[in-house]
């Protein structure tokens, strides 16, 4: 590129102001942009960021009634190791976690797999998977709770019907913990579809016209081509949903009754948490639970993170 | 230009944000005052709009908002609302609750205003007011008392062709005929051994002589030979299919079960009176007498809290909810037996088809429940240990070993 005689003539004193006026550009831009972001930012701090210092803070302290607190150090550390509550309530977690997370991808990668064919009525399909998640958590619970009712619930007597008596669906301590994950797939398998169907309508056609020209039949094509180029949605919402199952509440407060029998085998950590925060008013120990959980999710999305360079293809 | 729009913007719906907070100080610049009114139980709303309305004809300045929370969450949402000192200003106390509200200094000692306007507490039971009671000052106007009753379903006593309850009853009585109307074929089971305290397994451990918490305080009884003895009998029936298990009584409500004639008989109080009156099998008699007679009984408290901003309008509706206008509507509408003395009878005229009598009858024999200041704890750890005892996954023997550890250790704190 041959330089202008002009450009030459210029020296660089304006140059210099040039760049000045870039960089006060800048500042003003920058300035601008805080200011709009300001108040979802400050909802961030108040409402995340400084309830996440405080918890670590009180996860040090015991509650005595109404907000006065005491620093104990260790002490509801050391009160974990011998909580064989806690302990259980992570097995019970992780039982959640290991049957609705991978169930649940599965399920929702194929539903979103058809509902991307060339068939009939498919926004119909779409909306009708995807009713479950924007209907009211509380709701769907209440719903179950009905159906699995072991003397009066739809399905014990559909059941009786074929002369089979129904067992406690949410009652038995063995089974209660299954039911709610079948509920929790359920309701969660329409959102996760969704995500999973931009993610198809990402992948290229000219793919798929290449495998058909090489005859590769539909399952090939799925298992060498659409699986792989949606490894990265999938590892998304393999981490949200693994978060989310870490923190489930909603469902087993509603549908496992506080007198339930099944109580002890289906409380997760955060009803845990929930119960000495709020019921026991144990507001120290709750805290340390908390921060425990916290710590445990970040180790197992790190380890997630490490995992995904193996099996992740970005393009 | 576009961005000072913006600010613009932003600024006016950050305002109308602000000015949407702050909308109930303003709305009483008026010289009108609203306070709020917080309590749990739905089945009284009626009654209490209507006393509303009636304190609002002699204070109309004085605009009252009710706040109800199911009775479940009702005290975990005072105590977060009293750390965040965000408590309605006039609110529903229990016995279980009150020396740890007073003691926090959460509700307003009403010792003073009530000399102050010679507001004469002689009206209620003693054993009421005593209930309020916290080192000599009172904490709460009591509102209404409750006692236990043997509910009934008359249709299944008919068709079984076995008299009705009576005050003769003891509990090899009610053995007896919860054995004969127990019908596996229909579903009908002859008695419902629910897992609650009061109306429960309280009554029948003091029945049997037994106690809950020692005169002094310090221990609590549940594994004493005569409570065992008492929690054995309850147990029984669902042990010998006389009573629905407790897996069906958790998933379907007993009073469900009851009022659809899927249960004989069972224990409850006269708040149920509201949602059985207009069932004509309903009725309800005396509780069996075990070795002795008793009943538990409590009664509810209006309080205030003690940072209200409205003291005196607060003050005003307590005294009001407290007068013998408001005990007649609660009395009139059946629905609670009102405190205040003399108003009972009209309580019980108020549903002729049901033999309300039964609930006046209890008081002579009545034991209130304990108030200590951990009472609210050691309710939460027998629902904890008990279920497991109700659901025949541990012993007797065992739970209430356990229960009675979690109970002394919670009677041991400050």
């Amino acid at each position: 590129m041959k330089e202008h005689p002009l450009q030459i003539k210029m020296n660089t004193n304006t140059k210099l102001k040039v760049s000045n006026l870039t960089k006060t550009r800048k500042s003003s831009d920058f300035f601008w942009a805080y200011l709009m972001i300001a108040p979802t930012m400050l909802g961030l701090f108040i409402f995340y960021l400084w309830p996440i210092f405080q918890t670590f803070y009180f996860s040090f302290t015991e509650w005595g009634a109404f907000g006065q607190f005491e620093w104990t150090g260790l002490d509801n550390y050391k009160r974990m190791l011998e909580d064989t509550n806690l302990l259980k309530s992570f097995k019970n977690t992780g039982i959640y976690i290991i049957f609705t997370v991978p169930i649940g991808i599965i399920l929702s990668i194929l539903i979103a797999v058809l509902l991307n064919q060339k068939i009939k009525g498919k926004s119909v399909y779409r909306t009708l998977y995807f009713l479950p998640v924007i209907t009211m958590p509380a709701a769907i619970a209440m719903v179950w709770k009905w159906l699995y009712n072991s003397d009066y619930g739809l399905l014990n007597y559909i059941l009786s019907l074929f002369g089979i008596k129904g067992p406690q669906w949410v009652s038995d301590p063995k089974i209660a913990l299954y039911s709610i994950i079948v509920v929790a797939i359920w309701s969660g398998i329409g959102y996760n579809m969704v995500i999973f169907l931009s993610g198809l309508q990402g992948i290229p056609k000219s793919y798929y016209e290449a495998a058909e020209i090489d005859g590769a039949g539909p399952i090939s094509v799925f298992f060498k081509i659409t699986l792989p180029l949606l490894s990265p949605v999938i590892f998304f919402v393999s981490i949200t949903s693994l978060i989310g199952a870490f923190q489930v509440f909603d469902l087993i407060f509603m549908m496992i009754g506080k007198s339930s029998t099944a109580l002890e085998s289906t409380q997760s950590v955060v009803y845990l948490f929930y119960q000495h925060a709020f019921v026991l008013n144990d507001k120290g120990y709750a805290a340390a639970i908390a921060v425990l959980l916290l710590v445990v999710i970040l180790i197992i999305t790190a380890i997630q993170m490490v995992l995904q360079k193996k099996w992740v293809h970005y393009d | 230009m576009k961005k000072w729009l913006l600010l613009l913007l932003t600024v006016i719906l950050g305002l109308i944000g602000l000015a949407g907070c702050s909308n109930d100080d303003t709305a009483s610049g008026d010289g009108k005052v609203e306070i709020t009114y917080g309590f749990w139980d739905k089945k009284q709303v009626a009654a209490i709009d209507e006393v509303i309305k009636l304190f609002n004809e002699k204070y109309p300045d004085i605009k009252v908002k009710t706040e109800i929370t199911p009775y479940g969450q009702y005290f975990q949402k005072l105590e977060t609302a009293a750390t965040g000192a965000a408590l309605p200003d006039v609110m529903w106390m229990n016995g279980a609750h009150v020396q740890q509200y007073a003691e926090g200094k959460v509700i307003l000692p009403l010792t003073d205003l009530a000399k102050k306007d010679n507001y004469s507490l002689d009206n209620y039971p003693k054993s009421l007011t005593d209930l309020y009671t916290v080192k000599g000052e009172i904490f709460g106007i009591p509102k209404d008392f409750d006692t236990t009753g043997l509910w009934y379903n008359k249709k299944i006593f008919d068709e079984a062709g076995v008299p009705y309850p009576d005050d003769s009853w003891d509990w090899n009585k009610l053995k007896e005929v919860a054995k004969k109307l127990t019908d596996k074929d229909k579903d009908i089971w002859g008695f419902a051994a629910t897992m609650g305290n009061q109306g429960g397994y309280y009554d029948l451990i003091w029945q049997n002589g037994g106690y809950i918490i020692s005169d002094d305080g310090k221990s609590a009884g549940f594994d004493q030979p005569e409570a065992i003895e008492a929690l054995n009998y309850n147990i029984s029936f669902i042990k010998e299919g006389l009573s629905p298990t407790q897996a069906q009584m958790t998933e379907t409500a007993v009073s469900e079960l009851f009022s659809s004639g899927k249960v004989a008989m069972m224990f409850d109080g006269p708040w149920m009176v509201q949602e059985y009156k207009n069932n004509p099998d309903i009725n309800v008699a005396v509780v069996p007498k075990g070795k002795q007679r008793a009943v538990s009984i409590h009664g509810l408290a209006n309080v205030i809290a003690a940072n209200t901003k409205h003291k005196d309008a607060a003050w005003k509706f307590v005294q009001f909810l407290g007068s013998k206008e408001a005990a007649e509507i609660f009395a009139k509408t059946g629905t609670v037996i009102p405190a205040y003395n003399d108003t009972q009878d009209a309580w019980v005229q108020a549903v002729p088809t049901i033999n309300l009598q039964a609930f006046i009858d209890g008081v002579d024999y009545s034991v209130p429940l304990p108030n200590e200041k951990r009472t609210g704890e050691i309710w939460q750890y027998e629902t904890d240990v008990l279920k497991k005892v109700w659901s025949e996954e541990e012993s007797i023997e065992d739970g209430v070993k356990e229960l009675t550890e979690k109970a002394n250790e919670a009677l041991s704190k400050k």
